[in-house]
C-alpha cells in the first residue's frame, strides 16, 4: 500500500474497531440505527469539517465556523418568521457564507495577516451578530422544515438515512471532486505543501486562498442550514465550540495540520469518529460526559503522535 | 400528603423487592451543570434511580442542544423503556420526540417546557411550578408585615422563565393587598454581583431604604448580594427590611441562621421522589396524565 494512505487507513480501521468494540459491550449498539444516527447526528460537524478540510489543506485554519452556524440558524429562523421560504434564506445565508469567507481569504492574503486571527475576529463579530437578532431560541415553522425532517431513506434493519445525513453525503462527493479532480484542488494542495515553490510554479496564491476560505464558508453557512433544519430552530448559542470539533474531526481524518497531505473522505471518518465516542458513552450511562471529551483528547493526541511519527520515518510528505 | 409518602414508601420498597425481575431502564438528557442547583438535581436523580431499581442512563448535554438529541436517539436505539429530557431550550423537538413515539417510547419532561405542535409526544412534565413560588414568597410576606409594605424587588435574567413567573406570581399575591407595592425593581442577572449593584442603587434612590419594608430577590444569589450592600451601607438586613427570596442554597441557609435573611422559598433539588414514582406507575399501567405535574415547594423561615 502507499505510504499516503496510511493515516487514512488508520483512521477507518479505529472506527470500524470502535463501532465493534461498542457491538460487544452494548445490547443494540451494532446496528444499522446507531449508523443512521451517527451520520445525521454529527451531519452538520461533517459538513463543516469538509471546509475545515480544505481550509487546513491549504495550511490555514477557520475559527469562524461555530458562529457562522449559530449566524445561519439565527437568521433562518427569523427570517422564517417574517415569512420568507426556508429555501430562499437558506441560499441568502449560503451566498453570506461565500462572500464571508472571500472577504477572509481576502484579508489574509492581500495583508498577510495570520489565518488564525482573521478567522478569530469572524468568531467574535458573527456570535456577537448573533446576538444582535435574537436572544432567545426562535422555532422555524414550515411546511418544508416538516417535509424535510421527516423525509428519510430506510436503511436495512430499523435503520434510516435521515435528510441531513443525505445533504452531508452529496457535500462529501461534492468535496471529493473539488479536492481530487479539479485544478483548484491541486493548487490547494501546492500551496499547503509549500507555498514558496508553489508560486514559483505559478499557482495563483491570492486566488486559490480567496477560493479556500469561500469554500470554507460555504460548508460553515450550508452546515448552519443543516443543523437549522436539524433542530427546526435557531438558537444564538448553538455551534459554539464546533470549530474545534470540525478541526478535530479533519485532524482525526488523517489531514496533517501543516497542509498540504490528506483526504477529504478521511474527514468523514473523522467526524464519524467523534459521533461514535459520545454514542458509546452514552450507551454505558453511568460514565461522566466529560469522558466523552478525555477520549476524544486522547484519540486526538494518539493521532498526532502517529501522524508525526509516519511524517518523520516513512518521510510522507517528499523532498522539495 | 402522609398517605402519598406511605404510598411511596410502599412502592419503594416493593420496587426494590422485585429490581431485578423488573428493572426497568430509563434514559436521563440533563442539560448540563450550571450553576449550584443542577448538579445537586442530577447527583439526586443518580441516586435515588438506585432506590428504585432503575437502571439510569444518564447523558449531560453540556448545554447543547445537538447533544441533547444525539443522546435522547441513543437512548431510542438502545431500546431503554422509558426517556427523561431536561430540555436545554423549547424549541426544534418535535422530529426526534416523533421517533420516540415510534418506537413506543413514553417521554417525561422535567425543569424546562418544550413547545411541540402535538402535545401527545410527552406524557407529562413533572417540575416545580415557579408562579407557585413566587406566590408563596408573596404570601408569606403578606403575613409577615399584616398586608402594609413597599417592597423593592431584585428581578432575575431579563426573560428567563424563572423571572417572569415569580414575579407573576408574586405580584398577583400582594395585588390582594392595597398597602403592598412594589416601589422599585431592577435586573440582577440572578448573580451575586448583580444583585448588589442593584441593592447599592436602590440604597441610593430610596435614601438608604427608608421606608422600605421588605426586599424580595428571584433568587438567593443576588440576595446575598443584597445583603452585602446593605451591610457596607450600615443597614441590618433582616432587622430593617426583610428579606425574602427564592432557592434556599446552603449560603442563604447561613444567612437565615445569622438572622441576614427572613425566609427562602426552597427549589428542590431531591426531586427522584416526585419523578420517578410516576414514571413507573405510567410504565406499569399507560394512562393518560395530566399534562404537567407541580413538585410542592418549601418555605423556610429564621426560626
Amino acid at each position: 500500500m502507499n505510504k499516503k494512505y496510511l493515516p487514512l487507513a488508520a483512521t477507518i480501521a479505529v472506527f470500524i474497531g470502535l463501532f465493534l468494540i461498542g457491538g460487544g459491550l452494548y445490547r443494540n449498539f451494532l446496528s444499522t440505527m446507531v449508523l443512521g444516527n451517527i451520520l445525521a447526528d454529527n451531519a452538520f460537524i461533517i459538513i463543516a469539517a469538509l471546509g475545515a478540510t480544505f481550509v487546513i489543506l491549504s495550511g490555514g485554519i477557520d475559527l469562524s465556523i461555530g458562529s457562522m452556524i449559530g449566524f445561519v440558524g439565527v437568521c433562518m429562523a427569523v427570517l422564517d418568521s417574517m415569512g420568507w421560504h426556508p429555501m430562499v434564506s437558506a441560499g441568502l445565508m449560503i451566498l453570506f457564507g461565500i462572500a464571508y469567507g472571500a472577504f477572509q481569504g481576502f484579508v489574509i492574503d492581500f495583508c498577510r495577516i495570520q489565518p488564525f486571527i482573521i478567522t478569530l475576529a469572524g468568531l467574535f463579530l458573527l456570535r456577537g451578530a448573533c446576538f444582535m437578532v435574537t436572544l432567545d431560541s426562535v422555532p422555524i415553522h414550515h411546511d418544508f422544515v416538516d417535509a424535510y425532517a421527516a423525509a428519510k431513506i430506510p436503511l436495512p434493519g430499523r435503520g434510516v438515512l435521515r435528510s441531513s445525513a443525505l445533504v452531508m453525503l452529496a457535500s462529501l462527493v461534492l468535496a471529493i471532486v473539488i479536492a481530487h479532480f479539479t485544478r483548484f484542488g491541486t493548487n490547494v494542495y501546492a500551496i499547503g505543501g509549500d507555498k514558496e515553490s508553489a508560486r514559483l510554479m505559478g499557482v495563483p496564491i491570492r486566488r486559490t486562498t480567496i477560493g479556500v476560505y469561500a469554500l470554507g464558508g460555504f460548508y460553515s453557512a450550508l452546515a448552519g442550514v443543516v443543523y437549522a433544519l436539524y433542530t427546526s430552530s435557531g438558537y444564538p448559542l448553538a455551534g459554539s465550540t464546533l470549530e474545534l470539533s470540525a478541526i478535530a474531526a479533519v485532524v482525526l481524518g488523517g489531514t496533517l495540520l501543516t497542509g498540504g497531505v490528506g483526504f477529504v473522505v478521511g474527514t468523514l471518518f473523522g467526524g464519524m469518529i467523534l459521533g461514535l465516542i459520545s454514542t458509546m458513552i452514552i450507551f454505558q450511562g453511568t460514565l461522566n460526559s466529560a469522558w466523552i471529551m478525555i477520549s476524544s483528547g486522547g484519540l486526538l493526541f494518539i493521532f498526532i503522535v502517529l501522524h508525526r511519527f509516519l511524517v518523520g520515518s516513512f518521510n510522507l510528505r517528499g523532498n522539495s | 400528603m402522609l398517605k402519598n409518602a406511605l404510598a411511596g414508601a410502599a412502592f419503594a420498597v416493593s420496587a426494590l423487592v422485585c429490581s431485578t425481575a423488573f428493572a426497568q431502564t430509563i434514559g436521563f438528557s440533563q442539560v448540563g451543570s450550571e450553576g449550584d442547583w443542577r448538579p445537586a438535581f442530577s447527583a439526586n436523580m443518580q441516586e435515588s434511580a438506585k432506590d428504585y431499581g432503575i437502571d439510569l442512563k444518564f447523558a449531560n448535554a453540556q448545554g447543547k442542544q445537538e447533544e441533547q438529541l444525539r443522546a435522547v436517539r441513543a437512548f431510542i436505539a438502545q431500546g431503554v423503556d422509558a426517556i427523561i429530557i431536561a430540555p436545554v431550550v423549547v424549541t426544534g423537538w418535535d422530529q426526534v420526540l416523533q421517533e420516540a413515539k415510534e418506537a413506543e417510547i413514553p417521554i417525561f419532561l422535567v425543569d424546562r417546557d418544550v413547545e411541540v405542535k402535538d402535545p401527545s409526544l410527552y406524557v407529562t412534565r413533572i417540575s416545580a411550578d415557579f408562579n407557585l413560588e413566587g406566590k408563596l414568597a408573596g404570601a408569606w410576606l403578606a403575613a409577615e408585615s399584616k398586608g402594609t409594605c413597599k417592597i423593592v424587588e431584585l428581578q432575575g435574567t431579563t426573560g428567563s422563565a424563572p423571572a417572569i413567573e415569580r414575579k407573576k406570581g408574586f405580584e398577583a399575591v400582594i395585588g390582594q393587598f392595597p398597602a403592598m407595592e412594589i416601589v422599585a425593581t431592577q435586573s440582577g442577572d440572578f448573580t451575586t454581583e448583580g444583585g448588589k449593584k442593584v441593592m447599592e442603587a436602590f440604597i441610593k434612590s430610596t435614601n438608604n431604604l427608608d421606608g422600605i419594608c421588605a426586599s424580595f430577590a428571584h433568587n438567593d444569589n443576588m440576595q446575598l448580594g443584597a445583603i452585602q450592600a446593605m451591610k457596607e451601607a450600615g443597614l441590618k438586613p433582616g432587622k430593617d427590611v426583610l428579606m425574602v427570596s427564592v432557592d434556599y442554597v446552603p449560603a442563604i441557609v447561613e444567612a437565615l441562621k445569622a438572622g441576614e435573611a427572613n425566609a427562602s422559598v426552597e427549589l428542590r433539588s431531591a426531586v427522584g421522589k416526585f419523578i420517578y414514582p410516576v414514571i413507573l406507575d405510567y410504565l406499569k399501567s399507560p394512562q393518560e396524565l395530566p399534562k404537567w405535574i407541580v413538585i410542592p415547594s418549601d418555605l423556610h423561615t429564621a426560626n
